[in-house]
């Protein structure tokens, strides 16, 4: 029996491997190749040279890792009580349908509505002026930017933690409150810590692809954030410079693959503590 | 596991579902022109033609036309180089098609399969990119200028570049993400070249950049003039046709080309050299070019045609618009961007970046 | 329900589809922007109906979403599975890595890779080239959903069905696939979503006539989005909603309380 879960295990990591191989393996070749292929020079690390000693470059890195930071925290924080209070109603799949349907709307269209929404005379200053707040500058704001940035990732936060949070044993919440732990000690002692793995595949999910995010920047935040992705994007559509442009690519998958491997060892220490 | 069956069994009645429809309409497009022609690829920017023209055109000629879009110049480029698709016309701007040219993507243009040529004005022939048109055929152009709200700002006062750096329009200014447009404007202001590629002249434009950032309320692209439309800032620097799209969605919006001189672009006609229906492509060219045909997508689009016989054909309010059709003495002014080598490219981008980055 | 849940959820929903609503209420509008609001047409959706080569364009673009998610999905579920039983921690740190390198590498970066690779592998841009494309670039974040349902799953099942004389093929199908069944359902929804919205990519590896809902959007931005575009994504929200509560309503049905039952199965 267990011969054939090998082989199955093998025949898994083949189909699987031959996939990373072609769209994962071979592109990154590539693109290393490029980021060494400095035009003009021949191989050379001259483009990492440029990279690691250029203040724009670096202050761009530092924001692109603060502000997915942001957005990950506004996200989770918005997510992480709505897929609860989903997880306790009566038609939830459904409901979580409704969640996922605005992400098929084309992400450009929904950026436009948010302009008109959020513009001088849009919805949201018309509704603050008439509780009596003046109407005040919103778009181009660094507090615009995050709103539609977390308002984009929402479901991919939203769909981990929801199934996580499904999978918890009802018996445990109803014993700790037997128990006598109050509602607010429940959730931060036994649901919090039980949700984890869907709450770090949620992170994943919001914060890998919020480093590189770069057509929101431009258009709701006018242009005040630059991140890497508005690097890349320039270096491969504007000066074609694709060599510089690899080499800020390579930084970024870099640097994920180390926040990975940082937060995946704390997660093991952890568990370990628990057994 | 019956629960992902059904699924599945629902998906695959959804991607039938599909594929019927997909025949249906295939079988309802067929109707127009039932001849068997051959059909080229037209490569243009996204709804920049009217599309009753390319029906009228499959109805005249029986070459068929798939029409395909891209966003940027560049992006065009990549695909043109790199192959895979036989374009057989695209719609380059003016720097791109020195671009295309010099790395020999372009076929050589016949002259003798070439009509209404005569049609064009000669003010938009033999530039700078292009001598002598071997290549490319002028189908749309504009300027660079200030797009401003009349009941916020007096246009009297925006006579050159240097005024948008006045204090007055402190924090209500929009500019185009483009680091040729929004250098080349100061190089004018100093009363240098768009094209300069002196690395003094170009940290002196740099320098003076840098102060216009307290009047800029943001950088932006396509979107300006959704911005501009729905008055979220009172003036911008954009080009004409994006000003004419925003001045049509708000009265209250003017365009002006400051006297100081500014940027000519165009967007050209040309065929790749892997197009597979070059015939079909000369065909398309030659019918764009008739001025009945020009003067309807001149209309359509909006834009300023090159074509002095549409011209006339326009209504006399577009014609005398002097925003988008400026006087002479201003057209003696325009200048056309070169196409940059690699290090010129980057050097006005990082200055650029830079100033972007200097903002907050 | 609290009162406090009832407000938090409202909210979220609330801000999920006020965008959404602004586009809809637009794609009724008598004018052609929208900033103002003129007036009540069925205009928008009479342009609609006449452009078939955006109908067209519509078409291909779900069933290349349908299509490349129902592939990512199948593959990324033996990808979850490959990594889950990989016993050294080396390799499995580093299938992990390379599977969220699509992740967080920009688009333009994928898609320019991609045309690269397969113009050297002579391949004719197209259909074909999209739905690899988009294959690709799905499986990641099904990976992602899939995996914490494997290492959630109780281990002692499988074994348990194998001890009983199951078969691997037994166990896989009935005791596994039924178990993360919620973490492939997510994967295949965030595909779904993944491919609809992307741009980039698809711009790279199209041609030869096939183009998508996305790629046809941005390159109108230019020009500028017509209201005809709101109508057209009203449409396709108003028959994906009937489409869900349909598919909802019918599984609701069939499965009647069992649902509960099996979600607990572990």
């Amino acid at each position: 029996m267990n011969k054939t879960k090998k082989r199955f295990t093998e025949a898994y990591l083949g189909i699987y491997g031959l996939w990373l191989l072609a769209f994962v393996v071979a592109p990154l070749l590539l693109l290393l190749i490029q980021s060494l292929n400095v035009p003009g020079q021949g191989f050379s690390l001259a483009n990492y040279r440029d990279f690691f000693t250029s203040g724009p470059y670096l202050a761009m890195t530092v924001n692109s890792i603060w502000y997915a930071f942001l957005i990950t925290v506004m996200t989770l924080a918005i997510a992480y009580p709505l897929a609860l209070c989903l997880t306790k109603l009566k038609h939830r799949q459904f409901w979580l349908l409704l969640v996922i349907l605005p992400t098929w709307i084309n992400l450009l269209l929904k950026t436009y509505a948010f302009i008109g929404l959020l513009g001088k005379d849009g919805l949201l200053n018309r509704a603050l002026e008439g509780i009596g707040f003046g109407s005040s500058q919103l778009l181009f704001t660094n507090g615009a930017f995050l709103l539609v940035a977390a308002y984009i990732e929402l479901p991919f936060m939203v769909l981990p933690i929801y199934n996580a949070l499904l999978d918890i044993d009802p018996l445990l919440p109803a014993a700790s409150r037997d128990l006598g732990a109050s509602s607010w000690e429940t959730l931060k002692k036994v649901i919090w810590p039980l949700s984890m793995p869907g709450v770090k595949t949620g992170v994943q999910t919001v914060f890998i692809p919020s480093l590189s995010l770069f057509m929101i920047t431009r258009l709701i935040g006018g242009n005040k954030v630059i991140t890497l992705g508005t690097a890349i994007e320039e270096h491969f559509l504007v000066t074609q410079n694709w060599s510089f442009g690899s080499t800020i690519g390579v930084v970024l998958i870099i640097a994920m693959a180390l926040t990975m491997a940082l937060t995946n060892d704390k997660q093991k220490k952890k568990r370990g503590g628990r057994k | 596991m019956k629960k992902l069956m059904m699924a599945l069994l629902f998906v695959f009645l959804l991607i039938a579902l599909i594929l019927g429809l997909q025949w249906g309409l295939s079988v309802a497009r067929q109707q127009p022109s039932s001849q068997k022609g051959e059909t080229l690829t037209f490569y243009n920017w996204g709804d920049y033609i009217d599309p009753s023209i390319l029906s009228d055109f499959s109805k005249e000629t029986g070459y068929k036309v798939n029409y395909q879009t891209f966003d940027s110049n560049e992006a065009m480029y990549t695909k043109i180089a790199q192959g895979g698709t036989n374009y057989d016309l695209a719609v380059p701007s003016d720097y791109m098609v020195a671009k295309l040219t010099k790395a020999g993507l372009l076929a050589k243009l016949d002259k003798s399969k070439l009509t209404g040529m005569d049609h064009v004005n000669p003010q938009f022939l033999n530039q700078s990119f292009e001598r002598g048109n071997q290549y490319s055929v002028p189908y749309f152009w504009g300027t660079l200028g200030i797009l401003y709200n009349k009941t916020k700002v007096d246009g009297s006062k925006l006579q050159n570049w240097s005024s948008i750096w006045s204090e007055q329009y402190k924090k209500r200014l929009l500019l185009v993400d483009s680091a040729r447009d929004i250098l080349g404007l100061t190089l004018i202001s100093q009363g240098k070249s768009v094209n300069d590629q002196n690395k003094a002249d170009l940290a002196a434009a740099q320098g003076k950049l840098s102060s216009l950032m307290p009047n800029v309320k943001a950088i932006v692209g396509d979107e300006l003039k959704l911005y501009m439309a729905q008055g979220e800032a009172d003036l911008a620097v954009t080009y004409s046709g994006e000003a004419k799209i925003a001045m049509e969605q708000n009265k209250d919006l003017a365009y002006t080309v400051p006297k100081d001189g500014s940027n000519l672009w165009l967007d050209n006609l040309v065929i790749p050299k892997k197009a597979a229906h070059k015939k079909a492509a000369y065909a398309l060219i030659n019918y764009l070019n008739r001025p009945d045909v020009a003067a309807k997508n001149a209309d359509y689009i909006g834009y300023a045609t090159p074509n002095q016989k549409a011209y006339q054909l326009l209504p006399k309010s577009v014609k005398s618009d002097k925003a988008f059709y400026p006087e002479q003495s201003i057209l003696d002014r325009l200048q056309v961007y070169e196409n940059f080598n690699q290090y010129w490219t980057q050097t006005y981008n990082d200055a650029f970046l830079e100033f972007k980055l200097g903002k907050s | 329900m609290k009162v406090i849940e009832r407000f938090w959820l409202s909210f979220c929903f609330f801000l999920l589809y006020a965008p959404i609503l602004f586009l809809v209420v637009y794609s009724f509008n008598q004018g052609e922007t929208m900033q103002t609001f003129d007036g009540f047409s069925w205009q928008h959706y009479q342009e609609l109906w006449a452009d078939t080569r955006l109908l067209q364009i519509v078409l291909n673009t779900i069933l290349l979403a349908l299509l490349s998610s129902l592939i990512a999905t199948v593959i990324g579920t033996i990808g979850a599975l490959a990594i889950f039983r990989t016993q050294r921690k080396l390799l499995k740190q580093s299938l992990l890595s390379l599977n969220n390198v699509l992740l967080v590498s920009p688009d333009v970066i994928i898609g320019a890779a991609f045309l690269i690779l397969m113009t050297a592998l002579g391949l004719k841009m197209g259909f074909l080239t999209v739905l690899m494309a988009h294959v690709a670039f799905s499986i990641p974040i099904v990976v992602l959903m899939v995996l914490p349902k494997l290492q959630e799953m109780n281990q002692d099942l499988a074994l348990a069905a194998s001890d009983l004389g199951a078969k691997p093929t037994e166990v896989l199908t009935k005791v596994t696939l039924p178990v993360i069944s919620s973490g492939i359902f997510a994967g295949f929804f965030m595909a779904l979503t993944y491919s609809l919205d992307d741009f980039a990519v698809t711009f790279f590896v199209t041609g030869n006539g096939f183009s998508t809902l996305a790629v046809e959007v941005y390159s109108r931005a230019r020009q500028g989005v017509s209201l005809e575009i709101n109508a057209l994504s009203t449409l396709m929200l108003f028959l994906a909603f009937v489409l869900v509560l349909a598919y909802y309503a019918y599984s609701q049905k069939k499965q009647g309380q069992k649902t509960k039952l099996k979600e607990k199965v572990k």
